[in-house]
């Protein structure tokens, strides 16, 4: 009961905070931004699922975001499907390699469940990029308009595009968080948990340990698919790179830097890595520099993230 | 017949790189239980460092010792500045600090040098040499020499000097070997220092050959784990037969089935070695203690 | 007819058999314990019998049918929980929601329930809930029930697996060493559970090194040695067996060092 007001609080803060900001914005192009950050938050709250509740790490999720990606680019013009479909098939897709894959991977633990997983979207984006008669190759292709904006035209809605996923975005985050919080209290997500705390002693009070981490790899995947068909959707082209190994990095660090174990400490580190380099678009070259020392100090300074550091820290002076 | 000759001659000379960058994994997992996903970017400052310094005017053996001298440094700095204050953390994190360090020493190798290819000239020319029909280049034999001698050069060291016995025994058991008057931190910064080093020597071979840029170390990290994983993680006899073995099943799927998908050999390699043996060939399995 | 019966188990670590052909039963309502001097094999049977170790050689039987090597979760359906020596607690988790862990096989159920908050799921997490609270009652932990597991004391820790493990509802409860490092107030208040709770009919296995709490509610003792069972009887017959009175002389200091 506790925890069910304090679930609607959080959502309520975010959604208000996704209905304000616009607000604050300079030009039209921070929808844009915007729509990024809720589109890499919406993958990241799935990484908090497998990492955070779970404890199974993955450096391999943009393997995920590749198939929700391309699903949405090929569905469309191979088999005729309209975006939006594209968008579950990609989905369930996603979800069903996972289910294949995440059998044998999840058996493995720590330094060898990262590099299988991180072999896996590997492979992905190999093929993405070499599958040229499909794919395009590196170089990409475009994906097919979800018509939502003519749709909403006709209803009488003048919306611009960054306007129109600015929204759409929102709302997926929004669905996103309240789907994992409803997870995180629920009998799943205290087993998730349970075996992230002892393996052993989750086994032992009945939790199937493998059917439990199979599952958080699966909602996970999910999550990375949607993020990835959106991403395409609003860009209305894609390359590779959604599936490469960097995507997957900054992923994990994007969860880790806000704090993996809360929705919230995810969404905060999204927006972060997000918002960064749009910051830094005068220095481009300094953005590697930039990644690569945040990743290090967060780790060693604020090993819980930048979220449950500074609520202590407000905890503290409370007391 | 030809043809399956030159698959291995390049096979081989891969293989002995993919043997030295899994070698340097294998020093620091065994040091320090960490698997540092940096190690490729010791092989591209190796490379790096040494085109810069010859064009500046450097002979080139000058150049390379230098550069495997101030990769070793970095190898030593990493320790310092990022492995051991996070000493104790979760898994998670030390892969998360080891990939950034590998992107925060891209970011700066491309802002302080460029990101353009280079190469510098092999040491022995470039002609090839006939060998029954299928050649070799004069490097290649210079790569595979120097894989041997260091290898057998660490093995001297780890089983007939002192260091290299308190090494083997901090890896053993880290407690123990502290109870025993070991240096445990010393060992450690050791082991980082060392790994660069050799990171770097496999650099300053192959890039005459593969040529260097700021991001080759990705895929040689991974295939470098890769090779370690194969031959069983923290074994130095593995590094190198998992390294060779990798190598030539590159080389042979490159020739036979698809050069497209000859990185993703790799890939399987790690995914069909977890799942079959995940101890690897020279591996030993563990019990877990309640 | 017996509810856990052990026979020939055995198992090596690296050649050195760690127990070896040990037999015997529980009954329901039984409290059987296995005493023996350190490192004689008492937690190693346990993790045979829960199924965390795979026996080399030897079978378990539950209730009648054999359930040897089958995963701690299955034995946990079939009626079979267990407390840890070295404490395996959630850490990280509150006080309650370790207990609620302990609920999982009674208020699980379908993923879709769980994703989408259904009343079904929230009906069972009430359930079970109610359930964990008058738990936390019985072991005196409904104070701290909001609280971060990590931060108890050892003594409520040791109470709280109690908690968990009893939140299986089970039929065999296994107890490894549950009043080591409780004071004489707590020991006497695990002794009081224990006779408690196999009154209700749960057959209960206990290692334990204190010897009066076990010569003073166990219905049967098996002493184990070197991993091999050296006697076995009621207490008064235990206490005068000769092998017993020498392997426990031979370490003798230990376990005057421990207590």
């Amino acid at each position: 009961m506790m925890a069910g007001r304090r679930k609607w609080l959080q959502l309520g803060v975010l959604a208000a905070l996704i209905v304000l900001l616009p607000l604050f914005f300079p030009s039209g192009y921070y929808y844009r931004v915007g729509a990024l950050i809720f589109v890499n938050a919406l993958s990241v709250v799935g990484l908090v699922i497998l990492i955070g509740y779970a404890g199974q790490i993955s450096l391999g999720h943009a393997g995920f975001a590749g198939i929700g990606a391309y699903a949405c680019a090929l569905a469309p013009q191979h088999l005729g499907l309209h975006p939006g479909l594209a968008m579950l098939l990609g989905a369930l897709i996603s979800g069903v390699v996972a289910l294949l894959i995440g059998r044998p991977i999840l058996r493995l633990k720590g330094y060898y469940l990262a590099v299988a997983t991180l072999g896996f979207g590997i492979l992905m984006s190999m093929v993405l990029t070499n599958e040229r008669a499909l794919t395009g190759g590196p170089d990409g292709m475009s994906v097919e308009d979800l018509g939502l904006r003519a749709m909403l035209r006709e209803l009488g809605w003048r919306l611009s595009g960054g306007e129109m996923w600015y929204g759409v975005s929102g709302i997926a985050l929004l669905i996103g968080a309240w789907v994992a919080l409803n997870l995180l209290d629920s009998p799943s997500g205290r087993a998730m948990r349970a075996l992230h705390g002892s393996e052993i002693a989750a086994s032992t009070v009945g939790i199937d340990i493998a059917r439990q981490k199979l599952r958080a790899f699966v909602i996970s995947a999910v999550y990375a698919s949607i993020a990835g068909s959106l991403l395409a959707l609003q860009n209305g082209f894609i390359t590779p790179d959604v599936a490469g190994f960097m995507h997957s990095i900054e992923m994990v660090t994007m969860a880790v830097l806000g704090g993996v174990g809360s929705v919230f400490g995810g969404i905060l580190g999204a927006a972060i890595l997000t918002f960064l380099p749009q910051l830094l678009t005068v220095f481009a070259e300094y953005e590697q520099l930039v990644l690569g020392a945040v990743m290090i100090l967060v780790m060693i300074f604020l090993p819980q993230g930048l979220l449950p550091s500074i609520g202590r820290r407000i905890g503290r002076k409370g007391e | 017949m030809d043809a399956l000759l030159q698959f291995i001659f390049s096979g081989v000379t891969v293989g002995a790189v993919y043997a030295l960058v899994a070698l340097g994994f294998t020093i620091i997992y065994n040091a320090s239980d960490v698997v540092n996903f940096a190690q490729g970017e010791f092989v591209m400052l190796g490379g790096m460092i040494t085109v810069f310094a010859h064009q500046a005017g450097l002979p080139l053996a000058l150049a390379a010792v230098l550069a495997i001298i101030v990769t070793a440094a970095i190898g030593v700095a990493l320790n310092k500045l990022a492995i051991e204050p996070a000493r104790g953390a979760p898994v998670v994190s030390v892969i998360i600090i080891t990939i950034g360090a590998s992107i925060l020493i891209r970011g700066a190798t491309q802002l302080i040098f460029d990101k353009q290819l280079h190469r510098f000239p092999a040491f022995s020319g470039d002609d090839p040499i006939r060998v029954m029909g299928a050649t070799i280049l004069p490097q290649s034999l210079w790569v595979t020499g120097g894989a041997l001698v260091v290898f057998a050069g660490l093995w001297l060291f780890f089983t007939r000097t002192l260091t290299g016995k308190a090494v083997l025994a901090t890896a053993n058991n880290r407690i123990a070997a502290q109870l025993v008057g070991i240096n445990t931190g010393a060992i450690m910064t050791l082991s980082f220092g060392l790994s660069a080093a050799i990171g770097a020597l496999a650099g300053v071979l192959i890039t005459p050959i593969t040529l260097v840029s700021y991001d080759v170390g990705v895929a040689l990290a991974l295939k470098g784990f890769a090779a370690a994983m194969l031959g069983g993680m923290g074994n130095p006899k593995g590094a190198l037969v998992g390294g060779l073995m990798l190598g030539l099943l590159e080389a042979l799927t490159a020739g036979y089935l698809s050069s497209q998908y000859k990185d993703a050999v790799a890939f399987i390699v790690i995914l069909a070695v977890l799942f079959v043996m995940p101890q690897g060939i020279f591996g030993k399995s563990s019990t877990e203690r309640v | 007819m017996s509810l856990l019966e052990v026979s020939g188990l055995g198992i090596a670590f690296g050649g050195l058999m760690a127990v070896n052909d040990v037999s015997f039963a529980v009954k329901p309502g039984e409290i059987v314990s296995v005493i023996g001097p350190n490192g004689a094999g008492k937690t190693t049977l346990f993790n045979m019998i829960s199924g965390i170790y795979r026996p080399g050689r030897g079978a378990v039987r539950l209730n009648g049918e054999d359930v040897t090597g089958e995963a701690p979760h299955r034995l946990a359906e079939k009626g079979l929980s267990r407390t840890f020596q070295n404490l395996q607690i959630f850490q990280e988790m509150t006080v309650l929601d370790n207990v609620l862990a302990g609920y999982h096989l009674q208020e699980r159920g379908p993923i879709w329930a769980d994703l989408l908050s259904l009343p079904s799921m929230r009906r069972r997490a009430t359930i079970a809930r109610d359930g964990a609270r008058a738990l936390l009652e019985r072991v005196r932990l409904d104070k701290t029930e909001g609280q971060q597991a990590g931060s108890l004391s050892y003594g409520s820790l040791k109470r709280l697996e109690i908690a968990r493990a009893l939140a299986l509802n089970p039929k065999i409860l296994l107890l490894d060493e549950p009043a080591a490092g409780c004071n004489a107030v707590e020991t006497e208040e695990i002794d009081h559970l224990i006779t408690e709770l196999a009154g209700s009919g749960i057959a209960i296995l206990l290692v334990e090194h204190d010897m009066k709490l076990v010569m003073r509610i166990s219905s049967h003792i098996i002493v184990l040695d070197h991993g091999e069972k050296i006697a076995e009887g009621d207490p008064a017959t235990v206490s005068r067996d000769p092998q017993v009175i020498a392997a426990y002389l031979g370490a003798g200091q230990e376990e005057e060092a421990e207590c």
